[in-house]
């Protein structure tokens, strides 16, 4: 794990490159939410800007389709100040390999300070941040079945907002964790925050291999998995990863492990329900409950910006010249 | 032109021999260890006190990448390469472009490698046209032509029935076929093992399973075809179990292991190094630990050194979009003396999973120091330590995770037929 380490923080351990949860630690995770809510407001004013990044430039680089991911982060970047570029390459074979840096080496002379990277391959942003100029930080806005942390510390921020602390809290995570970066980044950020009680519930077919290296309880019934729960996390049903004969219908996981209103009423009175997005109404989640009064889903997506803004701007303080480091 | 390699300590398990002795070659052939000839006069004398003689290394599996894909590496390069590792015979897959799947193919890799002079070269001929999986090849035409075994490299056949006929008319010719365990529908083009590091990574993941069931469909095909099998490069214990109890029973198979699975585990792969990208995928700490056992306890025949180099783009990519494999046949050697000094087994018997016994896999007269033989001879130092680095490799592909590493033991000389391929400077 260290070379993560390494690769993600700079020698005076702040955020150079937003990659995986992994390997980062809870005191800055902390950070991270408290900067995210300092920027709250700035989304509440009538001017929705701050001037922290103007002159930065940022590139959003999406080798994969993504609509909400992709206009969170440019309007994160713009609330900052900074300039946006995005750039959607569909991955296609020759998208890969030498054509991957060669498009990093051609905005790298563009003089662009910020990549916000999503894509289809696993460690497609450790890639890049293994060979981008020192000047660029590189954040990852999902790849493969990896990582995509900013989903799960927006995640964290609305348990926070919702329950203000984390070590007591049961937290239940329902549907394909298997072939889920958003599922493993959250569980990560979890446990890093000190949730003792992280639940995954999924039929066989979609959990991950050695769930216990995760460090969480696994169930295969919704109804038994759900008692007592504080927070329950609904993932969508990501057809397009399936490979192979994972589930028999919509219809059949709908009733097993589709939330309902009544299934909802074995977790506690006050439990919060969330959603990454987008929603397959009636496959993994009842409308009553994700229109309810429980679903905290819209303010997951508001949420989002700010804490893309606690990060790129975070980022961008680890460049900062040591002169202004050593001033303070 | 007669040559006494002087004073060291000759290995040789072939012959069961193990002492500190002169060996005398002439006219390229072993004449004689211990005592000169008579009239024996030396033209040369290479002295070898306090370093190992043994039989050139056997290679079951190298590619060589010619013809084909010359920008990774060619039979001169990859041969020369291999001098300089000790091997002075090597076996490369019929993966090639085109295929070796014609005698016109497997006669120029051995052309091409006669006329380098670093290394025997023998090939594997396609099992089926093109390595496409439906219709088998000439085999005898490419037996005739070179060829000691046949094998489909790491393409899939269409289906068990097409590996049933294959493995009978491999058989009708005495051709060993040459199976990799990896049932495709299984590995899924999963890229890693299947497993706690996989899953945390979010790669997709190889089981175990993949390799056990076509170890298990082929192991009943032997049954019904008595077709000899080698499977080569098994990466699991449960699939070692299946093949120690295959051999108790006495069916006609072997197999063997690679050098880098016997050093390297599913947690290397963390930060995504792709240059641990390996086809079969590096698995658990217990497997390779069993695959250490099986070349203790006899599973396991030999160890190959998978040697596939690569232009330094194949790497350069995301791990799922690079390729796999590592130029290996510069680290064979110590990485299996390695497992000597870790105590897994004594030095004799890894000298002879490197010589004679897959030597014996082909069929091929290499591998001993008996008099009359070829004078194929690798001399080593066991105690000199060295490190790996890219600028020094003589492989066309720098692709190792082992760059870097101290290596203890390494090759002061080779000779092919009496003549110095390589010489440690």
């Amino acid at each position: 794990m260290k070379k993560k380490n390494r690769l993600q923080l700079d020698d005076n351990g702040k955020l150079k490159h937003f990659l995986t949860i992994e390997g980062l630690n809870r005191q800055l995770l902390i950070d991270i939410l408290d900067t995210a809510e300092s920027f709250t407001s700035v989304t509440e004013q009538t001017v929705k800007k701050v001037p922290l990044l103007r002159g930065k430039t940022i590139v959003n680089l999406f080798f994969e389709a993504s609509t909400r991911t992709r206009t969170t982060f440019e309007l994160a970047a713009k609330r900052l100040s900074a300039d946006v570029l995005n750039i959607n390459i569909q991955a296609s074979a020759t998208a890969k390999g030498e054509t991957l840096l060669d498009t990093l080496r051609n905005l790298e002379a563009m003089h662009c300070d910020i990549f916000v990277v999503r894509h289809a391959d696993s460690g497609a942003a450790h890639f890049i941040a293994q060979h981008v100029a020192p000047h660029i930080s590189v954040i990852n806005a999902g790849d493969g079945q990896h990582a995509h942390p900013t989903q799960a510390m927006l995640d964290m921020f609305t348990i926070r907002r919702e329950k203000g602390e984390f070590h007591k809290l049961n937290v239940a995570i329902v549907g394909d964790i298997r072939h889920s970066r958003v599922a493993r980044s959250q569980i990560h950020a979890l446990s890093m925050l000190g949730v003792e009680d992280i639940r995954i519930i999924a039929p066989k077919t979609l959990v991950p291999t050695e769930p216990d290296a995760f460090g969480v309880h696994v169930y295969h019934d919704l109804r038994e998995g759900l008692r007592d729960v504080d927070v329950v996390i609904m993932l969508r049903l990501q057809k397009e990863r399936m490979r192979g004969a994972s589930l028999p219908s919509e219809h059949e996981y709908f009733q097993l492990f589709g939330l309902t209103e009544e299934k909802l009423e074995l977790a506690k009175a006050d439990v919060t329900v969330m959603h990454p997005g987008p929603i397959n109404r009636g496959v993994e989640i009842d409308s009553a409950v994700a229109d309810g009064p429980r679903s905290v889903i819209l303010q997951q997506v508001t949420h989002g910006i700010a804490v893309r803004m606690a990060v790129m701007s975070m980022a961008m303080q680890s460049h900062l010249p040591d002169t202004a480091e050593g001033a303070r | 032109m007669k040559i006494e390699i002087s004073n060291g300590r000759i290995i040789d398990p072939a012959n069961q021999l193990d002492e500190v002795q002169s060996l005398f070659i002439a006219d390229g052939k072993i004449v004689a260890i211990g005592t000169a000839p008579a009239a024996f006069n030396a033209d040369s004398i290479i002295d070898a006190s306090g370093q190992i003689v043994c039989p050139g290394l056997v290679d079951l599996r190298a590619h060589l990448r010619e013809p084909g894909e010359e920008h990774k590496g060619t039979i001169a390069s990859e041969t020369r390469a291999a001098a300089r590792g000790g091997i002075t015979t090597l076996c490369c897959p019929p993966n090639t472009h085109p295929v070796i799947d014609t005698p016109a193919v497997a006669e120029l890799v051995q052309r091409h490698a006669d006329a380098a002079g670093f290394a025997r070269v023998f090939p594997l001929g396609a099992l089926t046209q093109g390595l496409a999986g439906s219709a088998i090849t000439e085999m005898h035409a490419l037996k005739t032509a070179g060829c000691v075994g046949v094998s489909n490299a790491m393409q899939p056949l269409g289906s068990t029935l097409i590996l049933r006929r294959a493995m009978e008319y491999a058989a009708t010719h005495s051709l060993t076929v040459f199976i990799h365990a990896e049932e495709a529908a299984l590995a899924n083009n999963g890229c890693v093992h299947e497993g706690a590091v996989g899953s945390r990574l979010g790669l997709p993941g190889i089981p175990i399973a993949a390799e056990t069931v076509a170890v298990a469909a082929t192991l009943a095909l032997v049954e019904e075809t008595g077709a000899r099998v080698h499977f080569p490069m098994l990466s699991s214990e449960r699939a070692l179990q299946k093949i120690a109890r295959a051999k108790y029973d006495g069916q006609p198979v072997s197999c063997d292991v690679s050098a880098h699975h016997l050093h390297l585990t599913e947690i290397d792969l963390l930060g995504f190094n792709s240059q641990c990208h390996v086809r079969p995928p590096l698995r658990t700490q217990r497997d390779m630990e069993g695959l250490r056992k099986g070349i203790a306890n006899g599973t396991v025949a030999a160890i190959c050194s998978d040697h596939q180099p690569h232009e330094a783009d194949a790497k350069l990519a995301p791990f799922g979009a690079t390729e796999a494999g590592i130029s290996a046949l510069e680290t064979l050697l110590p990485l299996a003396l390695r497992v000597v000094d870790d105590g897994v087994l004594p030095m004799t018997q890894m000298i002879a999973s490197l010589t004679d016994q897959p030597a014996t896999i082909l069929g091929v007269e290499a591998g001993t120091l008996s008099p009359g033989r070829q004078a194929d001879i690798c001399i080593f130092d066991p105690e000199r330590y060295w490190t790996l680095d890219s600028n020094s490799m003589l492989s066309r592909g720098h692709n190792t995770p082992f760059l870097n590493w101290e290596m203890k033991g390494e090759v002061t000389r080779t000779l092919l037929g009496g003549k110095t391929v390589y010489e440690c400077t």
